[in-house]
Protein backbone atom coordinates (compact mmCIF):
# COMPACT_ATOMS: atom_id res chain seq x y z
CA UNK A 1 0.00 0.00 0.00
CA UNK A 2 1.93 3.21 -1.37
CA UNK A 3 1.38 6.80 0.65
CA UNK A 4 -0.68 7.85 -2.08
CA UNK A 5 -3.79 4.73 -1.81
CA UNK A 6 -3.46 5.42 1.85
CA UNK A 7 -4.41 8.63 1.64
CA UNK A 8 -6.75 8.15 -0.85
CA UNK A 9 -8.75 5.26 0.99
CA UNK A 10 -8.29 6.23 4.06
CA UNK A 11 -7.71 9.58 5.18
CA UNK A 12 -10.13 11.58 2.73
CA UNK A 13 -12.94 9.41 3.40
CA UNK A 14 -12.35 9.56 7.73
CA UNK A 15 -12.58 13.39 6.46
CA UNK A 16 -15.52 13.31 4.30
CA UNK A 17 -17.49 11.43 7.05
CA UNK A 18 -16.59 13.98 9.23
CA UNK A 19 -17.97 16.66 7.48
CA UNK A 20 -21.06 15.16 6.60
CA UNK A 21 -21.64 14.42 10.85
CA UNK A 22 -21.18 18.59 10.89
CA UNK A 23 -23.37 19.36 8.51
CA UNK A 24 -25.95 17.13 9.96
CA UNK A 25 -25.65 19.53 13.07
CA UNK A 26 -25.09 22.56 10.58
CA UNK A 27 -28.68 22.01 9.40
CA UNK A 28 -30.38 20.68 12.83
CA UNK A 29 -28.68 23.17 15.38
CA UNK A 30 -31.15 24.08 18.07
CA UNK A 31 -29.46 27.73 18.22
CA UNK A 32 -27.66 30.21 16.02
CA UNK A 33 -24.69 29.65 18.22
CA UNK A 34 -24.78 25.51 17.20
CA UNK A 35 -24.70 26.94 13.32
CA UNK A 36 -22.05 29.00 13.96
CA UNK A 37 -19.32 26.54 15.13
CA UNK A 38 -20.34 23.98 12.95
CA UNK A 39 -19.46 26.56 10.36
CA UNK A 40 -16.26 26.76 11.93
CA UNK A 41 -15.74 23.35 12.18
CA UNK A 42 -16.56 23.00 8.53
CA UNK A 43 -13.61 25.20 7.13
CA UNK A 44 -11.27 24.23 9.87
CA UNK A 45 -12.07 20.66 8.27
CA UNK A 46 -11.07 22.21 4.81
CA UNK A 47 -7.78 23.16 5.99
CA UNK A 48 -7.51 19.29 6.89
CA UNK A 49 -8.26 18.45 3.12
CA UNK A 50 -6.40 20.84 1.80
CA UNK A 51 -3.09 19.59 3.54
CA UNK A 52 -3.95 16.02 2.64
CA UNK A 53 -4.51 17.12 -0.77
CA UNK A 54 -1.10 18.87 -1.34
CA UNK A 55 0.42 15.29 0.16
CA UNK A 56 -2.03 13.73 -2.78
CA UNK A 57 -1.09 16.14 -5.80
CA UNK A 58 2.89 16.99 -4.53
CA UNK A 59 1.59 20.31 -4.91
CA UNK A 60 2.75 22.67 -1.83
CA UNK A 61 1.46 25.91 -2.90
CA UNK A 62 -2.35 24.99 -1.42
CA UNK A 63 -0.78 25.47 1.62
CA UNK A 64 -1.52 28.97 0.88
CA UNK A 65 -5.13 28.49 0.27
CA UNK A 66 -4.96 26.99 3.75
CA UNK A 67 -3.63 29.80 5.80
CA UNK A 68 -6.24 32.24 3.89
CA UNK A 69 -8.99 30.10 4.87
CA UNK A 70 -7.65 29.55 8.71
CA UNK A 71 -8.22 33.16 8.99
CA UNK A 72 -10.86 33.46 7.28
CA UNK A 73 -12.73 30.97 9.95
CA UNK A 74 -11.34 33.26 12.54
CA UNK A 75 -12.71 36.34 11.09
CA UNK A 76 -16.25 34.78 10.25
CA UNK A 77 -16.60 33.83 13.64
CA UNK A 78 -15.51 36.89 15.35
CA UNK A 79 -17.91 38.70 13.00
CA UNK A 80 -21.11 36.04 14.00
CA UNK A 81 -20.37 36.42 17.68
CA UNK A 82 -20.28 40.30 17.44
CA UNK A 83 -23.53 40.37 15.82
CA UNK A 84 -25.24 37.91 17.86
CA UNK A 85 -24.57 39.86 20.73
CA UNK A 86 -25.32 43.29 19.21
CA UNK A 87 -28.97 41.86 17.89
CA UNK A 88 -30.39 41.70 21.52
CA UNK A 89 -29.89 45.31 22.37
CA UNK B 1 10.66 5.84 6.18
CA UNK B 2 9.03 8.91 6.08
CA UNK B 3 6.60 7.61 4.42
CA UNK B 4 5.32 5.68 7.86
CA UNK B 5 5.55 9.07 9.34
CA UNK B 6 3.68 11.17 7.54
CA UNK B 7 0.91 7.80 7.07
CA UNK B 8 0.85 7.90 10.84
CA UNK B 9 -0.09 11.37 11.34
CA UNK B 10 -2.24 12.39 9.00
CA UNK B 11 -4.03 9.35 9.95
CA UNK B 12 -4.24 10.32 13.64
CA UNK B 13 -5.03 13.43 12.52
CA UNK B 14 -7.81 13.09 10.69
CA UNK B 15 -8.82 10.44 13.11
CA UNK B 16 -9.33 13.23 15.60
CA UNK B 17 -11.32 15.41 13.11
CA UNK B 18 -14.18 12.90 12.82
CA UNK B 19 -13.41 12.71 17.15
CA UNK B 20 -14.52 16.26 16.84
CA UNK B 21 -17.00 15.88 15.26
CA UNK B 22 -18.45 12.97 16.80
CA UNK B 23 -18.28 15.30 19.84
CA UNK B 24 -20.17 17.69 18.16
CA UNK B 25 -23.36 15.58 17.40
CA UNK B 26 -23.18 13.83 20.42
CA UNK B 27 -22.42 16.70 23.33
CA UNK B 28 -25.82 18.01 24.91
CA UNK B 29 -25.01 21.83 25.24
CA UNK B 30 -23.52 24.68 22.85
CA UNK B 31 -20.63 25.20 25.65
CA UNK B 32 -19.80 21.72 25.15
CA UNK B 33 -19.36 21.91 21.79
CA UNK B 34 -17.47 24.59 21.78
CA UNK B 35 -15.07 23.28 24.23
CA UNK B 36 -15.14 20.00 22.48
CA UNK B 37 -14.33 21.60 18.77
CA UNK B 38 -11.80 24.09 19.95
CA UNK B 39 -9.14 21.36 21.57
CA UNK B 40 -10.04 18.18 18.67
CA UNK B 41 -9.77 20.02 15.87
CA UNK B 42 -7.22 22.14 16.49
CA UNK B 43 -4.71 19.45 17.83
CA UNK B 44 -6.09 16.88 14.15
CA UNK B 45 -5.20 19.92 11.93
CA UNK B 46 -1.61 20.51 13.88
CA UNK B 47 -1.51 16.60 12.86
CA UNK B 48 -2.26 17.12 9.61
CA UNK B 49 -0.46 19.59 8.70
CA UNK B 50 2.56 18.21 10.41
CA UNK B 51 2.63 15.16 7.83
CA UNK B 52 2.45 17.70 5.38
CA UNK B 53 5.78 19.37 6.55
CA UNK B 54 7.54 16.10 7.21
CA UNK B 55 6.46 15.14 3.48
CA UNK B 56 7.62 17.98 1.60
CA UNK B 57 10.97 17.98 3.49
CA UNK B 58 11.20 21.85 2.38
CA UNK B 59 12.21 24.70 4.61
CA UNK B 60 10.32 26.95 3.54
CA UNK B 61 7.07 24.88 3.36
CA UNK B 62 7.81 23.51 7.15
CA UNK B 63 8.24 27.35 7.83
CA UNK B 64 4.66 27.79 6.43
CA UNK B 65 3.03 25.02 8.42
CA UNK B 66 4.22 26.23 11.15
CA UNK B 67 2.81 29.48 10.42
CA UNK B 68 -0.61 28.46 10.40
CA UNK B 69 -0.28 25.88 13.30
CA UNK B 70 0.39 28.90 15.41
CA UNK B 71 -2.23 31.09 13.94
CA UNK B 72 -4.58 28.56 14.61
CA UNK B 73 -3.57 27.50 18.01
CA UNK B 74 -3.73 31.59 18.52
CA UNK B 75 -7.01 32.38 17.05
CA UNK B 76 -8.70 29.02 18.16
CA UNK B 77 -9.35 29.51 21.80
CA UNK B 78 -10.18 33.36 20.85
CA UNK B 79 -12.93 32.56 18.82
CA UNK B 80 -14.09 29.78 21.18
CA UNK B 81 -14.22 32.42 24.09
CA UNK B 82 -16.18 34.93 21.95
CA UNK B 83 -18.94 32.93 20.24
CA UNK B 84 -18.96 31.44 24.35
CA UNK B 85 -19.51 34.58 25.33
CA UNK B 86 -21.86 35.98 22.85
CA UNK B 87 -24.45 32.47 23.37
CA UNK B 88 -24.06 33.49 26.82
CA UNK B 89 -25.49 37.13 26.62
CA UNK B 90 -27.83 35.94 23.96
CA UNK B 91 -29.77 33.15 26.40
CA UNK B 92 -28.27 30.12 25.14
CA UNK B 93 -29.72 27.60 28.06
CA UNK B 94 -27.06 25.33 29.64
CA UNK B 95 -27.63 21.31 29.93
CA UNK B 96 -30.00 20.46 32.76
CA UNK B 97 -27.15 18.38 34.44
CA UNK B 98 -24.57 21.54 34.22
CA UNK B 99 -23.35 21.78 37.75
CA UNK B 100 -22.24 25.15 38.10
CA UNK B 101 -22.77 28.57 36.39
CA UNK B 102 -20.43 31.46 37.53
CA UNK B 103 -21.67 33.78 35.63
CA UNK B 104 -25.32 33.44 37.27
CA UNK B 105 -26.80 36.37 38.70
CA UNK B 106 -24.04 39.23 37.42
CA UNK B 107 -25.33 39.80 34.27
CA UNK B 108 -28.28 41.50 33.64
CA UNK B 109 -29.60 41.66 30.35
CA UNK B 110 -31.79 44.57 29.91
CA UNK B 111 -29.24 46.87 30.53
CA UNK B 112 -25.93 44.53 29.42
CA UNK B 113 -23.66 44.98 32.17
CA UNK B 114 -21.50 42.91 33.79
CA UNK B 115 -21.18 43.26 37.52
CA UNK B 116 -17.67 42.24 37.11
CA UNK B 117 -16.84 45.18 34.38
CA UNK B 118 -18.19 48.06 36.82
CA UNK B 119 -17.06 47.39 40.10
CA UNK B 120 -16.46 51.08 40.81
CA UNK B 121 -20.00 52.23 39.93
CA UNK B 122 -22.14 49.66 41.89
CA UNK B 123 -19.58 50.14 44.95
CA UNK B 124 -20.59 54.14 44.43
CA UNK B 125 -24.49 52.98 44.10
CA UNK B 126 -23.76 51.30 47.21
CA UNK B 127 -22.70 53.83 49.25
CA UNK B 128 -24.89 56.75 48.15
CA UNK B 129 -27.51 54.12 49.45
CA UNK B 130 -26.14 53.95 52.47
CA UNK B 131 -25.55 57.30 52.96
CA UNK B 132 -29.47 57.66 51.93
CA UNK B 133 -30.44 55.32 54.86
CA UNK B 134 -28.37 57.00 57.50
CA UNK B 135 -30.19 60.24 56.76
CA UNK B 136 -33.69 58.33 56.64
CA UNK B 137 -32.68 56.78 60.03
CA UNK B 138 -31.95 60.34 62.16
CA UNK B 139 -35.04 61.83 62.23
CA UNK B 140 -36.27 58.60 63.41
CA UNK B 141 -34.14 58.95 66.30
Amino acid sequence: MTLHEFINYLVVPILSIAVLLIMYRFIKGPSIVDRVIALDLIITTGIGFIAAYSILTNRPSFLDVSMILALIAFLGTVAFSYYIQKRNK
Amino acid sequence: MSEIFVAIFSLSGAIFILLAAIGLIRMPDAYLRISVTTKAATLGIGLLLIAAAIHFKDFSITSRVLAIILFILLTAPISGHLIGRASYFSGVKLWKDSIMDDMAGKYSKATQELKSENVEKLKKIKKEKSETKLIKKDPAK
